[in-house]
């Protein structure tokens, strides 16, 4: 059950609620890099256990996130 | 690979202005994709309020027209009772809708206006810097309150979603929140209620809205979410006041 996280980068706040709301704690704020707005932005580094919930999709104030998933 | 979560046609490319973490934007994505699935989007008109959401016209790719302070369930009225088929709806905040506007608010609802209206309830004053709302809780601090609400000098915090489902021809009044998912899912389903209460020509319907204010509450946006569910929940209670047969 493949699936993926896509992020709108420079869209992102920094809030963090979408770490929150992931139920295998693979969404994490990237504290290496800031984005255009000048936030660490959310990310998946272990996308492999990603389950396509989009429950982080769900939280984002900021229309951030696209999920996709192999049927 | 399936797409099975994307950007909502009913939004635009804008990004938000909102302040991190402020969940208008969870409130804003959701009005737009019920929208989306009821088919609604060109024939909608929303009216924005004074306030944070102010540049909701921005945002909400559906027509869109701007009120003066609180009086958007006025300019409401007259859109839906020139373009009855049309889908209307008002995005007003506490301050917009609880205090300045009560007046409209209340007595859209008693004529049975037939619009839905979106009321964002984050207990303060949100654009103009943090003052103390009609809805802000006793002992909550606020720029007017600095030593936190006293209600021997303010009275107690306005229950809108209870008053105003004393009226009969409110006939979908429901109080929900956004501070986690399962709530978030529910919170859609209210708003899909409401304007398919709406669009089935019942009368006037509400959807309260619990919302987080990081900047003006002095917490992180995380300890916002803690914050409304310990502290707004216990004295706004979710749950639907009122509901007519169609879409229960």
């Amino acid at each position: 059950m493949a699936a993926k996280v896509i992020f709108d980068e420079n869209r992102c706040k920094g809030c963090e609620l979408c770490t929150t709301a992931c139920p295998v704690k693979i969404v994490v704020m990237d504290k290496d890099r800031i984005n255009v707005k000048g936030y660490h932005p959310a990310t998946v580094k272990e996308m492999d256990k990603c389950i396509g919930c989009a429950s982080c999709a769900r939280i984002c104030p900021d229309v951030v996130i696209k999920i996709e998933k192999e049927k | 690979m399936a797409v099975i979560f994307d950007k909502t046609k009913g939004l635009t490319d804008k990004t938000f202005h909102y302040c991190p973490g402020c969940t208008h934007g969870i409130i804003h994505r959701l009005v737009a994709e019920v929208m989306e699935e009821l088919n609604l989007l060109d024939k909608a008109i929303g009216v924005a309020p004074v306030g944070c959401a102010v540049f909701a016209y921005d945002y909400f790719n559906c027509d869109m027209q701007e009120a003066a302070h609180g009086r958007a369930p006025a300019v409401a009225t007259g859109i839906k009772r020139v373009h009855p088929e049309s889908a209307v709806f008002t995005y007003q905040g506490d301050g917009d809708l609880a205090s300045i506007g009560a007046a409209e608010i209340v007595h859209a609802a008693m004529r049975g206006e037939k619009f839905t209206t979106i009321f964002v309830n984050n207990a303060i004053y949100g654009m103009t810097g943090g003052q103390m709302a009609p809805t802000t809780l006793v002992g909550q601090k606020a720029t007017t309150a600095p030593l936190g609400r006293d209600e021997n000098h303010a009275g107690l915090p306005l229950r809108v979603s209870e008053m105003l489902a004393t009226i009969p021809k409110a006939v979908f009044v429901e109080r929900v929140s956004v501070h986690d998912v399962k709530h978030i899912i529910q919170a859609k389903k209210a708003i899909k209620k409401a304007f398919q209460a709406q669009m089935a020509g019942k009368g006037f319907t509400l959807v309260e809205v619990l919302s987080t204010c990081p900047t003006n509450w002095g917490k992180t946006p995380l300890e916002s979410l803690k914050w409304l569910e310990e502290n707004m929940i216990p004295y706004y209670p979710l749950g639907n006041y009122r509901s007519p047969e169609e879409v229960r």
